[in-house]
């Protein structure tokens, strides 16, 4: 075998149950000092794979070749031996340990050092490939970025020379990408391999060296990056030819639907999570919230739905589309709101915490939103209809519609929630996230869906993270930042650049 | 001042107990097993002391001191760990609920305590009639020299029986253990994200079931210090045992789990519960009511941290949630 092969996965498969097949003869190679792309649809089994080399699940076959060794991991503590470590989506931080004290777990008794030795460790990692950390800081007081940074940290202070990197800019703005992006670039320069797995095209080409695409658990091929292109890489993801226009139409005469005016909120712990924020939505458009994540994306969304309580002085008018009826949605409860047609169609980080029951199958979670439908017996036929009608327009991928959502992959569990949400025919739809985690063939679904109520004159408001998708979709967009409402632009006209320094300088008061 | 002196006394007696309990809880709960089986564990190691040291005081001509106390350190100590393993092979190993695993154990402790407990006292001869007067004095001999101190001082810190001051060590011992070592620190990553100990390469079973095993058998040496120096060396199927179990669990509660407070809480839960007994002019029933004062502290103190919101104050964030690496 060559010398600069530093890892080598071979005829790999693993099965959960007898059903789902996450990875079938999978075979894959990474050289040392490159940037690799692990490039994929949602539930197509790359974060399976990976698990695989970092010791978090076995494969039921295949084997494992490090340098050029075949070896077993059969943990964690295996992969790091073999100087392999994961960067995972959710975070492996213990929110009330320091920096420091993140870093020292787990350790072998023979690297055992003191607390400052560890510190100092640190500081020498930041220095090297230009991170920066703050030693004594607790996890909980971090900010994403931060705490991704700590992770990449932690991994190669416990001497990682094969990163892998799980979806690492999910949840960071442009400008913290193209950091995390140079420090990656240092890393490699200094030899280390980097996989990193992604299903946003346009870092691919900016990062990666090599691309590998997996399909339904399958092995598809690995070419060079510098042959690829969008429309090539997207076709060896989805395996047929897809448009990848976004599609915007506009509406005429549009009607103001709601207007939020002075809307302000305290979170748990009493500080204000939603600060004096006043804009109007109208019916017929799509407005973007664009924001890091925690700038008060969910307190707008759950103060409008009745989900959090708002400050005094605080309005939301609602606008009743066929009468013209004002009314104030504050102080009501959910239950009202909802009858009014506001929906919230909200993908928290665990997309099952908010909205669906994971032990339920998808019949018994449509039905969440029409119990109180019947006078003694819920009505269970509706909701059978409208789970089977979901799983068939949106290709929601499940054995049957019995079976506990929380067994179903991240994407079909949203197609689930969104889908519920729609059909429930409201006239104001706010969707978080709604693509988070998806791959492009569903996300591009879900777009639909939502310019087809935009095009209904439903007034749909849009909370996302890929800024590219937000200028593509959106008609404006509200920018959020640290809990106010840092401007509104329009989506048409608007750069990357402008909405990315809204989201991150928050402007004085008069500017 | 006699009456701030016996109320001290028995506080500190009384609090003993309790902080064996809570202090053993404490290092279970850092694992993340919430073990509501404290009372029945403490049941458990009470009467297995009792049961090893009657043994041998009855089958030996002239038992030693020495002996006497060892084996009832032993049993206590190992029948208390059993106990913990019972709860961990559950809750760990098949992933049954914390929360109804403790209480069975709790059901489960009493029952086999109280029945072996009348056992013994048929053995000696009738109700109430078990004495092992040789262990029992044995845990009761104060410390060597210190406890001769005269005047208000020696009474006051230097009158109890030796494993008084073995729970205050065990406690500072348990406070450095979790916060200065990095087993310990390794254990309380397993109790507040086990995923995330885990990926560090941490054993994350294994530190379950040593933490509540050691755990459980902390809070056992509880239950044979109430059975040996609380009531002599003698047993009655009263139910006191359960009470100071959940007591114990209410101060770890109380001490934000840190075993140093437990220490003082222990003494100030002691405190709280003699006190209608030097309050004048009780009746039956009102006793009853200044009996639960130690719960309303407990209540005031969660009142207190929810206020607070200082995320240190939390209990252990993975706390009663079973761990499956392969969980999706």
């Amino acid at each position: 075998m060559e010398n600069n092969v530093a890892v080598r996965m071979q005829h790999i498969t693993k099965a959960f149950g007898t059903k789902v097949v996450a990875n079938k003869d999978v075979t894959l190679e990474i050289e040392k000092g490159e940037i690799l792309a692990l490039l994929g649809e949602n539930g197509s089994g790359k974060t399976t794979l990976m698990n695989m080399l970092s010791g978090i699940y076995h494969p039921d076959s295949g084997e494992i070749f490090v340098d050029g060794k075949e070896v077993h991991i059969e943990s964690p503590k295996d992969a790091y031996a073999l100087g392999i470590g994961m960067i995972h989506q959710h975070f492996k931080l213990v929110d009330v340990f320091t920096a420091t004290e993140n870093v020292a777990l787990g350790m072998d008794k023979s690297k055992a050092k003191n607390r400052n030795a560890i510190a100092k460790g640190i500081k020498e990692i930041c220095d090297r490939y230009g991170f920066s950390v703050s030693t004594d800081r607790k996890v909980y007081n971090m900010s994403v970025s931060q705490k991704q940074t700590l992770e990449i940290v932690k991994t190669l202070y416990r001497g990682a020379n094969i990163l892998i990197l799980d979806e690492p800019t999910a949840v960071l703005t442009p400008q913290e990408t193209d950091k995390l992006f140079d420090v990656l670039r240092n890393m490699k320069a200094d030899g280390k391999s980097i996989i990193i797995i992604t299903h946003k095209l346009h870092e691919v080409l900016a990062i990666s060296d090599r691309v590998s695409i997996l399909r339904k658990g399958e092995f598809i091929g690995t070419v060079p990056t510098k042959e690829a292109t969008v429309q090539s890489l997207t076709e060896m993801m989805v395996g047929q030819k897809v448009v990848l226009d976004i599609e915007r139409p506009l509406i005429e005469n549009k009607k103001k639907r709601l207007v939020v005016s002075h809307l302000s909120c305290l979170n748990k712990y009493g500080v204000r999570s939603l600060d004096d924020v006043s804009f109007d939505a109208y019916g017929g458009e799509i407005l973007g919230v664009a924001g890091i994540s925690g700038s008060g994306q969910k307190a707008l969304l759950e103060s409008i739905a009745g989900l959090q309580e708002a400050q005094d002085g605080s309005s939301v008018k609602f606008i009743d589309p066929k009468t013209g009826e004002e009314s104030e949605l504050v102080g009501k409860n959910v239950l009202q709101i909802k009858q009014m047609g506001v929906a919230l169609s909200f993908v928290p980080e665990d997309r099952l915490g908010m909205g669906l029951v994971g032990s339920m199958g998808m019949t018994d979670n449509m039905m969440l939103k029409s119990y109180q439908k019947g006078v003694v017996f819920a009505d269970r036929k509706t909701p059978k209809n409208l789970a089977n009608q979901v799983k068939d327009e949106l290709e929601v991928v499940t054995p049957s519609i019995q079976t506990p959502v929380r067994k179903l992959s991240g994407g079909n569990v949203q197609k689930v929630l969104v889908g519920r949400e729609i059909a429930a025919e409201p006239s104001v739809l706010m969707a978080a996230y709604a693509v988070r985690g998806l791959d492009i063939n569903t996300s591009y679904t879900i777009y639909r869906l939502l310019n087809e109520q935009k095009k209904k004159g439903v007034a749909v408001i849009y909370v996302g993270e890929d800024l590219d998708v937000l200028l593509a979709l959106c008609d404006r967009i509200a920018v959020l930042c640290a809990g106010r409402l840092n401007g509104i632009v329009d989506a048409r006209t608007t750069t990357k650049e402008e909405v990315g320094i809204l989201m991150t300088n928050l402007r004085k008061e008069g500017e | 001042m006699t009456g701030f002196i016996s109320l001290f006394q028995a506080a500190v007696v009384f609090g003993t107990v309790i902080m064996f309990g809570a202090v053993g809880e404490i290092i279970t709960e850092k694992s993340g097993n919430l073990n509501l089986g404290v009372p029945g564990i403490m049941y458990l190691g009470g009467i297995a002391s009792l049961a090893g040291s009657f043994m041998y005081e009855n089958y030996t001509e002239n038992p030693s001191t020495f002996i006497c106390v060892v084996i009832a350190l032993v049993c206590a100590f190992v029948a208390a760990a059993l106990g913990g393993l019972i709860y961990s092979f559950l809750t760990i190993t098949l992933r049954a609920n914390q929360n109804v695993t403790g209480l069975t154990l709790t059901i489960f402790g009493s029952g086999v305590a109280n029945f072996f407990g009348g056992s013994l006292n048929k053995l000696a001869g009738g109700v109430g009639q078990i004495s092992v007067a040789a262990t029992s004095s044995g845990f009761r001999a104060g410390l060597p020299l210190l406890s001769r101190i005269e005047g208000p001082i020696g009474k006051l810190f230097f009158n109890y029986g030796w494993l008084v001051y073995v729970a205050i060590v065990i406690a500072i011992l348990a406070q450095w253990y979790l916060n200065r070592t990095r087993t310990g620190l390794n254990l309380r990553a397993v109790g507040e994200n086990p995923a995330t100990a885990d990926a560090a390469g941490i054993n994350v079973t294994a530190y379950k079931y040593f933490a509540t095993c050691i755990g459980a058998g902390i809070s056992g040496l509880g239950g044979m210090f109430y059975v040996m120096d609380y009531t002599k060396g003698t047993w009655a199927n009263d139910g006191t045992i359960e009470n100071l179990g959940w007591l114990a669990v209410a101060l770890v509660i109380f001490t934000t789990w840190r075993p140093k407070n437990a220490i003082w809480g222990a003494y100030l839960f002691g405190i709280l519960y003699w006190a209608y007994f030097y309050i004048a002019g009780l009746t039956r029933s009102s006793q009853e009511i200044f009996k639960m004062l130690p719960y309303v502290v407990t209540i005031i103190v969660l009142i207190m941290i929810s206020l607070r919101k200082k995320r240190e104050n939390q209990p252990p964030e993975a706390l009663g949630l079973a761990y499956f690496r392969e969980d999706r």
